[in-house]
């Protein structure tokens, strides 16, 4: 019965043969390399999938905030527009430099080029985004200053519910890139080298998507 | 060409230590049971909380002893007043939804069976995975510990409808402290559950066995899958709200809350928002939620109603293709709970029609699951019994979706009982007869022994025969006028329901000890029970083909290979009647 032939030594068992067998059940198991630290046995390719899940996601989080904020301007009278603090443009740049400088990373890496150069551009990244979570503390304390606080008009709120929101996933992909660092830091085998390649690539994939979503919230609090 | 797994062929070891192996572990057969366990607590705090909704609807005047002591507030003398009734409901309906039906049939048997039955050793994010359960601890006991905080726990229902839930203390009893911790609670709940929703589908995308092709998963892994897929907008939609909902409450903005009203001869200070806004976003999540609940359930019976008519599924591809649509449908039916919000009739008559469109893949899969068991060998275990009875119950309880469907005819029916005996019968049992189906089934591979199956017989009966007395009553009295959420029926037209609703009581109170035999039957069967081989039931699925219990590496260092499709039953009478799915002969005869 089906137990025996599942307990012969693995050399002596065939490929499924039936028509159509195998065509998508080999799990990419065995093409990408698989995750380190005991748990050897998962595919790399986790790494991308989970982050394409998480991403989406957080896009249909932010999707609800949007039709939120279409439908809580459209109700009444009292909506009045915020004027942005300037600082906010000055951040807006450097989170695209430091997703430059990531994506530069991630192909110094994938290129099989050395790993010492990629650290440094990581580390740039890293920096770069610890300045733009700085820059956004700043801009919040602006419009405290100017005595707009979350409930003084409801274009108030959003800007405070987007902006927040978005800088706590930004304070993760900040940790996450430190994890990344020390995984290149760590390179010993040509395993973990993939390894690391495919932690860079799912982090990259991570901050180039908030850096869109910031662009995104930018766009959407500028024209209200 | 073999595949290449040369350093990883060892078995792998069970960490060493109490705490790495039962608590903190990582090991997805270990949270699934944790998991199992937290809806079983869960569940019988819930089912004590109706039990005492019950007894106030039939003797109002009846004290409950020891009731004082938990809420001096809510129930002076032991007698519950109407706000502590809305505070029960409200506890009641969350736990239930979140803890019992969301969590269970997905992340109780899922996290347990899902990999196995792919022929995978873990689930994708093995931390994660720990994570997820973790968050959802902790958000039962941050929710619990309303029982203990303030004034109580909150009064404004599962559902959390502002201006009530937005505005303070103000609102009454509850709504306080009570229900600032059930917003995060819920947070909470919305992170633990993205996080296992991303490990699961990750793990069905990239984990699964050689040649275990899509189209030769077994119909519990679509199901799993499909709830993931379900569960991850919506619960992200839910978390955003949330989000909103705690800012109107704690940072003073107006979301949520119209201007110029007036609560508790008060003027509120919030002016601008929408509560319908909250009713959007909620409902977005909430349809969706309720096939997060039952679409798990469907998977379950599917895979139990084929072994045991030792038949095939009936149209696996239809299954397959009624689970996406069920799952895609749901994103377009919130509406049809709104119906009496004042919405424009035009988005009304838009939200019937999908609604009644869901009825097309449910009734395919109806006629599937009878044309599986047509002609079949049919072996009345336990959890068939339960299986049967879903598709009863689901029956029964989704054809009265169809008449609330109808805007009209909800608009009457709306705040009635009807609904409660609806939503009660189609989500509640229905998933609760699927998770029972699925506790007598898999059994075997979680305790490693079998349950008492005469004991499991008397308990299916007792609650098959029960649960119909509590809820097919709520439709009469819903056709009568019986409000929803009222504490007492001792006014005016509500008089003469006074003994139906002494019936449903009594029959809550008979059922809900006859799930005592359930408990014991588990508990007893854990240490007594007559030790399980590795297929009892003579199963096709790759979970029968490790030990029972499945070791710490459940497939032993081995590399399972699949060669056919999950549900080959049948051929010829004397001949073994199944194929497992790492079968490598050709079918014989």
């Amino acid at each position: 019965m089906g137990t025996k032939a599942a307990t012969l030594p693995l050399s002596e068992r065939r490929m499924p043969t039936r028509p159509g067998a195998g065509r998508n059940g080999d799990g990419g198991a065995h093409v990408a390399g698989t995750r380190g630290n005991g748990d050897g046995f998962i595919p790399l390719q986790t790494y991308r999938t989970g982050m394409w899940l998480l991403v989406a996601a957080i896009v249909m989080l932010f999707a609800g905030l949007t039709s939120a904020m279409v439908v809580r301007k459209g109700l009444g009278g009292d909506w009045v527009g915020l004027t942005l603090p300037r600082i906010l443009y000055f951040n807006t740049a450097v989170l695209i430099a430091s997703s430059a400088a990531l994506e530069r990373a991630r192909r110094r890496l994938a290129g099989g080029a050395g790993t010492p150069a990629a650290r440094g551009w990581l580390m740039l990244a890293a920096s770069l985004g610890v300045a733009f979570a700085a820059g956004q503390v700043l801009a919040w304390i602006d419009l405290v200053r100017h005595g707009i606080l979350a409930s003084t008009n409801p274009s108030s709120s959003f800007f405070y519910v987007f902006s927040g929101l978005h800088g706590a996933h930004l304070l993760g992909g900040i940790v996450a890139m430190f994890y990344a660092i020390r995984a290149i830091g760590r390179l010993k085998s040509a395993g973990s080298t993939a390894r690391a390649r495919s932690i860079v690539g799912a982090v990259a994939l991570y901050w180039h998507f908030l850096t869109a979503l910031w662009v995104y919230i930018m766009a959407l609090l500028a024209l209200s | 060409m073999a595949p290449a797994r040369s350093e990883t062929d060892q078995e792998r070891q069970a960490p060493g230590g109490l705490w790495r192996r039962y608590i903190f572990s990582t090991d997805h057969k270990v949270i699934g049971r944790q998991y199992f366990l937290l809806s079983l607590f869960a569940v019988c705090v819930g089912m004590t909380l109706s039990w005492l909704m019950r007894a106030h609807l039939a003797w109002p005047d009846t004290r409950i002893p020891g009731l004082n002591a938990l809420s001096p507030v809510g129930a002076p003398d032991g007698v519950i007043t109407p706000e502590y009734f809305l505070a029960l409901l409200t506890l009641h309906g969350t736990l239930m939804v979140f803890f019992v039906l969301t969590t269970v049939p997905q992340n109780g048997f899922g996290n347990f069976f899902l990999p196995i039955q792919i022929g995978a050793r873990e689930m994708a994010f093995p931390r994660l995975n720990m994570l997820s359960f973790w968050l959802t601890f902790i958000a039962l006991a941050v929710l619990l510990s309303t029982l203990f905080a303030g004034d109580g726990p909150p009064i404004s229902g599962w559902t959390a409808y502002p201006p009530m839930s937005a505005i303070g203390s103000l609102a009454g009893p509850g709504e306080g402290p009570g229900q600032t911790l059930w917003l995060i609670s819920i947070g909470i709940f919305c992170l633990g559950s993205l996080a296992g929703s991303i490990n699961f589908i990750t793990t069905v995308l990239n984990l699964r066995a050689p040649g275990m092709s899509l189209m030769r998963l077994p119909l519990t892994c679509w199901a799993w899958f499909i709830t993931a897929v379900v569960s991850l907008p919506s619960f992200a939609v839910l978390l955003g709200a949330c989000v909103l909902l705690l800012l109107d409450r704690v940072a003073g903005t107006s979301f949520f809350v119209p201007g110029g009203l007036v609560v508790s001869d008060q003027i509120v200070a919030h002016s601008g928002g929408s509560p319908l806004l909250w009713q959007h976003l909620f409902w977005f999540f909430g349809h969706p939620e309720v096939y997060i609940a039952i679409l798990p359930g469907m998977g379950i019976i599917s895979h139990v109603l084929a072994c045991f008519s030792r038949q095939p599924v009936f149209g696996y591809r239809s299954m397959v293709l009624a689970l996406g649509a069920i799952g895609f449908l749901s994103f377009a039916v919130w509406g049809h709970h709104m119906f009496v919000s004042g919405m424009s009739p035009y988005a009304g008559l838009a939200f019937s029609v999908f609604t009644l469109v869901i009825a097309v893949p449910s009734a395919l899969k109806t006629f599937n699951w009878l044309g599986t068991m047509w002609g079949g060998r049919l072996r009345f275990t336990t959890a068939m019994l339960f299986s049967v009875a879903f598709v009863s119950v689901f029956v029964t309880g989704g054809l009265s979706g169809l008449v609330l469907a109808q805007p009209a005819v909800d608009a009457y029916l709306h705040a009635t009982y009807f609904v409660v005996g609806h939503f009660h019968l189609v989500m509640g049992m229905a998933s609760l007869f699927a998770v029972f189906a699925a506790t007598y089934f898999w059994a075997p591979k979680m305790i490693g022994r079998m349950m008492n199956e005469t004991l499991g017989k008397i308990h299916f009966w007792i609650t098959f025969a029960g649960v119909h007395a509590i809820f097919l009553p709520m439709y009469f009295i819903g056709f009568a006028g019986a409000p929803r959420r009222y504490s007492d029926f001792t006014d005016h037209f509500l008089i003469p329901l006074i003994p139906v609703n002494r019936f449903m009581s009594w029959a809550a109170l008979i059922t809900g000890a006859g799930q005592l035999l359930f408990l014991l039957n588990l508990l007893w069967s854990s240490f007594r029970g007559r030790l399980a081989d590795r297929n009892p039931w003579q199963a096709t699925s790759l979970e029968w083909t490790v030990a029972s219990p499945p070791a710490f590496d459940a497939f032993e260092g081995r590399q399972p290979m699949v060669y056919r499709g999950p549900y080959e039953y049948g051929g010829p009478v004397g001949a073994p009647d199944f194929l497992l799915q790492d079968a490598e002969e050709p079918r014989s005869g």
